[in-house]
């Protein structure tokens, strides 16, 4: 069997820098407990190396970009490369984020070197430069025929030319095989053995008892008897839908109709691989271009109902913008969509086991209604007018909570359980004003009352109005008040500056929460 | 009998299968006119039916009359609050998870509060400024048949009930010291054209002070919540 080996060198820095959109041509490492774990060739020609302190390679170095190491993203970004090699020839193997092994493809390619030049062609069209390839009898050969190529080039080993190939190497190609490994060249240089050819000319018995069943194994694949195989992976499942529309259409309602079974498909897919969606993609083309792409979160997970509603949604949203982006509709100009769409896609992009999401035995009956009537609701004055509220952390009232758009998934609440210091205690207010109106705060003398630098209070709250059309006080003496809560948030990136928060009770007996900022005195909230 | 989920033990002068077919039936079908759950303070001076209007002059008495529905675990809605202060509604028990919110429904507030009407055990409404009498009777023709409550915080024409706030204290803070504490109200609840029922109540928790006047007409059935 012969064995095809691609290579991507330094592949966790290579997928650093990949993820943090910056050139592959700085020199960058990737660091783990303080050490150098993996450093790319710029790097390592101004004297970076493995198992480098960050001091010293820093010194070396001092415009080096230090990442974190970070496996699964190594392994995310190899994804891509393996799903390249699996449309060339199936049963792919990753031995580790950037190594991946393949059976090597026979006369198909014509000659194999033919074939490792189709192989690095398409991974340089996917976007990985750095790519070498080796074809050899085994494993072990292959890879290292691999990693003695060069920049987008490939090695083939003859058929039976392992043990040849492998004798000029030098023992230090064993260090890339983890402690281990190191542990071995490092004991085999002191022996002597400067080659992998010296060790496969010693007996095998005596390697086996000096240097143990790894030796006696590193041994073997030096003579090129290694057998190992690998496992091929099976490729992911294919869990996106889409549908294709032979004439484009230009209505929302006519696609939000059609799409009703794919949407159906969709979701019995997933479930037949014991899976629901709680973050899907919706992705509408046009031409071939994607015209309206958007994620969405749903706060248990989707069913088909659910993503027929989403579409619908962000179609018309999609629509309405070019109208001035309108939160409400009128029914008369829903409808029409900026271009004809020719294909919608439900991309799942959270899949959680079903397991996770079983539903309550005696089921959830009113729940659906209720889902129902408030997506008809949606329908009529737009998705995002139509809120759920939840409780977050904060000092004002309006910080202490959030309204959620109904059908997503709350996400960024502050958490509610710290002491938050600095918010007003007693009842919480019964109505909290989205855009506070401005007020007037006066003393007996006339004066407006105002804060100090170091929160002092100029004098006693003795009468107050509010001029807003919306929330019209006229002049009423205060009978009560109490405070001031001093608040400073965020002063360290130009907040609200120091404020103060009142509790005021006019004369009619009502009780209203009022704010003292910089700019001025606002109510904030009203307890009845 | 309240609601579906309130089981009382059955009568023993009656046949047992007649009783259960009765609740069955009831469970199977909400008309209007069945109580609706209100909260142990509010229950007596405002037993309030499937199908009516009620309407209110306070954001507090508004969240108050809803809180009574989402404690026995119906959902509630309020539209046109674009104030709602979600902790207070959180404080007098009123489950989140079951509030739908529609903030501003603009000009379509009519239709938004028709179709929640379909869906919801408790709906409270802030209405625009002018509140047509046809615009009324729609909501409540709809009202009719289903089982829900509306709840309107302002102007309205005709409702089966109408709670204001004629006197509110509060209790705690004096001139810059102490913090608000409590709220004592004194509410007047009046129906149609009989004189109006006073109670007092007090904040947070909607609680009774004391037991209401002579000539108030006590509910004559039991009320589970």
């Amino acid at each position: 069997m012969r064995v095809m080996v691609v290579w991507c060198p330094d592949w966790s820095v290579v997928a650093a820098l990949e993820e943090s959109d910056r050139s592959l041509r700085s020199p960058a490492a990737v660091m783990h407990a303080n050490l150098v774990e993996v450093c790319n060739g710029p790097a390592r020609d101004e004297g970076v190396r493995r198992g480098q302190r960050r001091r010293d390679a820093q010194a070396r170095c001092p415009e080096l970009l230090l990442l974190p190491a970070n496996p699964d993203r190594d392994a995310r970004a190899f994804e891509p490369v393996l799903a390249i090699i699996e449309d060339l020839r199936p049963g792919v193997a990753a031995l580790r984020p950037g190594l991946l092994a393949v059976r090597a493809p026979g006369s198909w390619y014509g000659t194999e070197t033919q074939a490792a030049a189709v192989a690095s062609q398409a991974l340089v069209e996917g976007g990985v430069w750095d790519v070498r390839v080796g074809i050899a009898d085994d494993l072990f050969t292959a890879e290292q025929a691999a990693r003695s190529a060069d920049v987008q080039s490939w090695v083939v080993v003859e058929e039976g030319g392992s043990a040849a190939f492998l004798r000029e190497l030098p023992v230090h190609v064993l260090q890339d095989e983890g402690p281990r490994g190191r542990e071995l060249v490092s004991l085999l240089t002191r022996l002597g053995l400067r080659t992998l050819g010296d060790l496969a000319d010693l007996p095998g018995d005596a390697v086996e008892h000096r240097l143990g069943t790894y030796g006696a194994a590193v041994r073997r694949r030096a003579r090129g008897e290694d057998q190992a195989l690998f496992a091929a992976r099976t490729p992911p499942p294919e869990l996106e839908a889409e549908v294709v529309f032979e004439t484009p259409l230009d209505n929302v309602e006519a696609i939000t109709f059609s799409v009703r079974t794919t949407a159906e498909r969709f979701i019995t897919q997933l479930a037949h691989h014991q899976l629901v969606a709680t973050a899907v993609r919706v992705e509408a083309e046009t031409e071939g271009v994607v015209c309206s792409s958007r994620a969405w979160l749903h706060p248990r997970h989707f069913n088909a109902r659910d993503l027929v509603d989403r579409v619908h949604w962000q179609l018309q949203g999609a629509g309405s913008t070019s109208r001035g982006g309108a939160a409400l509709r009128g029914r008369k100009q829903s409808g029409e969509v900026r271009a004809p769409v020719d294909r919608v896609r439900f991309v799942p992009e959270t899949v959680e086991p079903a397991a996770a999401h079983g539903e309550a035995l005696w089921g959830t009956a009113s729940d659906d209604l209720v889902e129902r009537g408030v997506a008809r609701v949606q329908g009529m004055v737009g998705f995002e007018a139509v809120r759920r509220p939840v409780l977050q952390g904060g000092r004002s009232p309006a910080a202490r909570q959030a309204l959620v758009p109904w059908g997503e998934r709350a996400v960024d609440l502050r958490p509610v359980d710290r002491p938050w210091p600095g918010r007003v205690p007693g009842p919480a207010p019964v109505r909290v004003f989205a855009t506070p109106p401005a007020a007037e705060v006066v003393d007996d003398a006339g004066r407006e009352v105002r804060m100090t630098d170091r929160g002092v209070v100029t004098g006693e709250l003795c009468r107050f109005r509010v001029r807003d059309a919306a929330e019209a006080l006229p002049w009423q003496p205060v009978t009560a008040w109490a405070g001031p809560w001093p608040t400073d948030e965020g002063w360290w990136s130009a907040g609200a500056g120091p404020s103060a928060r009142f509790q005021v009770v006019g004369a009619d007996g009502r009780a209203w929460l009022l704010l003292r900022a910089p700019e001025g005195w606002a109510l904030e909230a009203g307890y009845d | 009998m309240s609601s579906a989920r309130s089981v009382a033990a059955l009568d023993e002068q009656r046949a047992t299968v007649e009783q259960l077919r009765a609740k069955v039936a009831a469970m199977e079908q909400t008309v209007a006119g069945e109580p609706v759950p209100t909260l142990p303070g509010l229950s007596d001076i405002v037993p309030m039916q499937a199908g009516a209007t009620y309407a209110v002059d306070s954001a507090s008495l508004a969240l108050a009359l809803a809180a009574g529905a989402s404690r026995a675990g119906e959902w509630v809605g309020f539209a046109g609050c674009g104030d709602f202060g979600v902790e207070a509604a959180s404080e007098l028990g009123i489950e989140l998870a079951r509030t739908v919110l529609v903030p501003d429904p603009g000009e379509h507030w009519l239709e938004v509060t028709a179709a929640l009407v379909d869906v919801l055990r408790v709906v409270v409404l802030r209405p625009p400024a002018s509140v047509t009498d046809r615009a009324a009777g729609v909501l409540d023709s709809r009202l009719r048949t289903r089982s829900a409550v509306l709840v309107v915080h302002g102007a309205w024409p005709r409702a089966a009930a109408r709670l204001s706030v004629e006197s509110s204290t509060w209790f705690g803070p004096t001139s810059g010291s102490g913090r608000l504490v409590e709220r004592r109200a004194s509410i007047a609840v009046q129906r149609g054209a009989r004189p109006p029922v006073r109670a007092e109540l007090t904040w947070p928790g909607v609680q009774r002070v004391d037991r209401p006047m002579v000539g108030i007409r006590q509910p004559a059935d039991g009320r589970a919540g």
